[in-house]
């Protein structure tokens, strides 16, 4: 698997989740992904990347473009630091929320991409790695 | 741009969201409708989500919610213009905006607001008219 391009971006704030949103969606573009494909690469992106503010209290994105020939396809990994998740298959469940949400962040996400992982411990932080392939 | 313009037209208020929504921002959209609804009695909603790129589950809560509170307020709610892209991932996503009534452009969109209030539509030349 070859790295075609890879960038880091912050994710602190409200508006750190619209820039995630809008440089995910510069690299689906870029590789020639489908409309569709790319409204649901963004929309999990989205989800996931909130989750990071609001739940993880903050951390980084690295975006990545990558071949494994003969497909192209961008990854996502989200980190943070924050409480993380001590019942992860509880978390995955459509309806299940600790917020002021619906629910369907972390399942709803893995939906709408070809990969999706999910490591988290408690007192340490979460990890989120997903990547839709063209 | 920190909030969404809402225009007054007869009895309806009409947004247009031109702009990727940051969550605080869709918040305030919330909060004002709400207001603007009671403020200027009015009896429908128009939110026009053409521009919309994406309609994640914020969003689409925010759209669920404005429904809600217009109906308890007696204002009916039509949401028009998504894209195909977006309603596809919205389903699967598994959102399927029940209670939200929705129309495919802004001009069937206020069809279905006049409908609402019994009024008839106005296509072909109708007019309304006191005759029941």
């Amino acid at each position: 698997m070859r790295t075609l391009r890879t960038e880091k971006l912050p994710l602190a704030s409200a508006e750190d989740v619209v820039a995630v949103r809008q440089a995910v969606r510069t690299q689906a573009q870029g590789l020639g992904f489908s409309l569709v494909d790319q409204t649901k690469l963004v929309t999990a992106a989205s989800e996931i990347a909130r989750n990071t503010v609001l739940y993880g209290g903050g951390g980084i994105v690295e975006i990545e473009v990558l071949e494994n020939a003969p497909r192209r396809g961008v990854r996502l990994t989200f980190e943070d630091h924050g409480p993380g998740i001590a019942d992860l298959a509880q978390a995955m469940r459509d309806g299940y929320t600790t917020g002021s949400g619906l629910g369907l962040g972390l399942g709803g996400a893995k939906r709408l991409v070809s990969e999706f992982e999910i490591r988290s411990q408690p007192g340490t932080g979460t990890w989120v790695r997903l990547a839709r392939w063209m | 741009m920190d909030r969404i313009p809402i225009i007054k037209m007869a009895e309806f208020l009409l947004v247009s969201i031109q702009v990727d929504m940051h969550d605080k921002l869709a918040l305030t959209l919330q909060d004002d409708l709400t207001n603007q609804i009671v403020k200027s009695r009015a009896r429908g909603v128009l939110i026009d989500i053409s521009s919309l790129e994406i309609v994640d589950s914020f969003i689409g809560r925010m759209l669920a919610n404005i429904a809600a509170m217009s109906r308890v307020l007696d204002a009916a709610t039509v949401v028009v213009g998504m894209r195909p892209a977006v309603a596809i991932t919205l389903v699967e996503l598994g959102m399927s905006l029940t209670g939200v009534r929705t129309a495919l452009n802004v001009e069937r969109g206020m069809d279905l607001l006049r409908d609402a209030l019994g009024e008839p539509a106005a296509v072909d030349g109708a007019h309304a008219n006191a005759q029941d």
